[in-house]
């Protein structure tokens, strides 16, 4: 339908992976959503098919899992994790600059549609913190410098195409 | 991408290779990879099962229990297949150690799962990845395709007959997909609810087949203890609490990092040698010792070994190995809000008493740190943390239960401090420290 080659060899790979079509949703619901951008009426609809679930049972499943989303955001998504190691490092201090810089609040998008933040809860980088993520990549041993360092890097790129 | 230190008190056994470009098949082999498989291929499942549980190896995912000795539960005969699934879910706050394992040296947590697999009896094995740890699933994706191209992974590996499968998945974000019996739900392509025990996944797991669950971790550990030796192993760290682990120190530090220590070392030399001590010359106030589900330590009951055994008596947990340590800017009510924040969002909602008790604790605690605090509220908060303990199909309930009823207990007189409308006493003086 509208996945790339990669996400389609993948998907059939994983398929012969478990005993049961079902087993390969959780994986596949967010490289759809890399794909698409967001788990749309359209991409639901494929998957429960293809899976042979109903439409419900998927949305259940995305409902679940706090990846997983069913509106558009922003082509940077910046997740500022302030639980405990971060903190206590600035973690907040970092999503308050943030909220402020980017003039939007958690789960929320810029009307130029480049940046959406959230507050997220450990990433697993508390060694190194405080820490984000934008996208996947993972940005630690942050101050607010640094942080401004890294979304002006992020508006660069996103003039370029993907 | 994580920096990594070292310290000279590490003894290297799960990070020997860090930093060795071992995600390489032919470095990992050059580095005895896949040498302790062969060995195990040789030996009966039985003689692997007693090794590993005479190594005093424990489950590095929380809550130690003794690796060998969970491997034996599993039924010799099942009519349905049986399975080994790697715990790489990793988030529990304060933990970030199973990462840098799949990012320097995956085949050795492939090695593991091999491993458990020969001993159990499994033709199959996963191991699941956290959502948000996608370019890890990228190399681990990577290291089993090379595993099957050398012949290591599929059918009668090795030359031996045996045939064995191992499998990547990823999750999509969620904490209690962690735990164990969520972590089957996720892995079937469903909500992560638990699953109430008995039965146990050893014996009824994955699809109904009996299932060995394991931290990534736990799993790494096992090459070096089937070429070491029970003994070797057992003897790097305290007695029941055999080898190493990997302490994730954090927080208010001046040296933060992932250290390879023996276990059972000692706590206070962890924050003051290995971690270099607290920054801009502030104090101790706090240790939260493996993982924000673990009762907080006070400045003065940190001379303990770190081992699972050790910290039980000084009332606490080991747990995930997450060492997060707080100096005396920090407000115990907002850190206990920020504690119970995370849980309130994480539980899954299906047990009554944490889907109530943590969102009635996160509205509490936000009032009371806001200001609006009743003398009442002090109790209510340990009562309702009380009410969840023991009470839910799984321990995300106690998991937030436990810390919550640590803070109030030995934080009363902090609480009080923000009674009577006064504002939070730690706001002022509460500079981040950007280092
Ligand atoms: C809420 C919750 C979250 C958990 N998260 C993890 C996790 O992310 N990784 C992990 O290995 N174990 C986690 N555990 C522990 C697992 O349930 C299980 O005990 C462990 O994976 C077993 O492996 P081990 O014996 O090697 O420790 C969690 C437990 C609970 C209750
Ligand atoms: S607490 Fe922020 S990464 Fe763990």
């Amino acid at each position: 339908m509208f996945f790339s080659d990669e996400f389609e060899a993948r998907f059939a790979d994983m398929l012969t992976h478990y005993p049961t079509r079902r087993s390969t949703l959780v994986p596949t619901l967010l490289y759809a959503q890399d794909e698409i951008g967001y788990l749309s009426d359209e991409v639901v609809a494929e998957l429960a098919q293809r899976l042979d679930l109903n439409e419900l049972e998927v949305r259940n499943v995305i409902s679940y899992y706090s990846m997983l989303v069913t509106k558009p955001r922003g082509k940077y998504n910046i997740q500022v994790c302030t639980n405990i190691a971060c903190m206590l490092k600035g973690g907040e201090e970092l999503l308050d600059h943030c909220k402020h810089k980017l003039g939007i609040g958690h789960k929320e998008t810029t009307p130029d549609g480049e940046f959406s933040l959230e507050e997220v809860e450990c990433i697993g980088a508390c060694s190194w913190a405080p820490a984000i993520q934008v996208n996947y990549d993972f940005h630690e041993n942050l101050t607010v410098q640094k942080m401004d360092e890294v979304l002006d890097d992020y508006k660069k790129k996103g003039g370029e195409i993907l | 991408m994580a920096s990594l230190v070292s310290h000279p008190d590490e003894i290297r056994v799960v990070t020997k290779r860090f930093g060795q470009g071992a995600t390489d098949l032919d470095r990992y082999l050059a580095l005895d990879g896949y040498q302790a498989i062969q060995k195990a291929l040789a030996m009966t499942p039985d003689d692997i099962i007693t090794l590993v549980k005479n190594s005093g190896l424990r489950g590095r995912g929380g809550a130690g229990f003794n690796t060998g000795m969970k491997w034996s539960f599993v039924p010799k005969q099942s009519a349905k297949p049986k399975y080994v699934l790697c715990n790489g879910d990793e988030s529990e706050p304060g933990t970030c150690k199973d990462r840098l394992i799949f990012e320097h040296d995956p085949h050795s947590v492939i090695e593991g799962v091999m491993i458990a697999a020969l001993a159990v009896g499994s033709h199959t094995g996963y191991i699941y990845i956290r959502g948000e740890y996608r370019y890890l699933s990228v190399i681990m994706q990577r290291a089993l395709k090379d595993a099957y191209a050398r012949g290591f992974l599929g059918k009668n590996i090795f030359g031996s007959g045996y045939d064995l499968d191992i499998y990547w998945h990823g999750g999509a974000g969620a904490y209690e997909v962690g735990e164990e019996s969520a972590l089957m739900e996720s892995l079937e392509g469903k909500r992560g609810i638990p699953r109430i025990r008995p039965p146990f996944p050893a014996v009824v797991g994955l699809w109904g087949g009996p299932t060995v669950i394991n931290n990534a971790e736990t799993l790494a550990s096992v090459p070096p203890i089937i070429l070491g030796g029970p003994d070797w192993y057992a003897n790097l760290g305290t007695p029941k609490n055999g080898g190493t682990r990997m302490f994730c120190l954090s927080g208010h530090l001046n040296r933060p990092g992932v250290y390879e220590l023996p276990m059972g070392y000692n706590l206070k030399k962890m924050i003051y040698e290995v971690g270099g001590g607290i920054p801009g010359g502030r104090a101790l106030k706090a240790v939260v010792p493996g993982g924000s589900s673990t009762p907080i330590l006070l400045a003065d009951e940190i001379d303990v070994a770190m081992d699972f055994d050790s910290l039980a008596k000084a009332g606490s947990m080991l747990g995930s190995g997450g060492v997060v340590v707080l100096d005396d800017t920090t407000c115990m009510v907002k850190f206990a809000l920020r504690t119970i924040k995370f849980y309130q969002h994480e539980s899954c909602g299906w047990c009554i008493p944490c889907r109530e008790g943590t969102d009635w604790l996160k509205k509490t605690l936000t009032r009371f740190h806001a200001g609006a605090g009743m003398k009442k509220d002090i109790d209510n908060i340990y009562y309702l943390a009380e009410n969840m303990l023991g009470k839910t199909f799984c321990p995300l309930g106690d998991a937030a239960a436990m810390p919550t009823m640590a803070f109030v207990k030995k934080f009363r007189k902090e609480f009080e401090d923000h009674l009577d409308g006064k504002p939070c006493p730690f706001e002022k003086a509460a500079e981040p420290v950007m280092v």
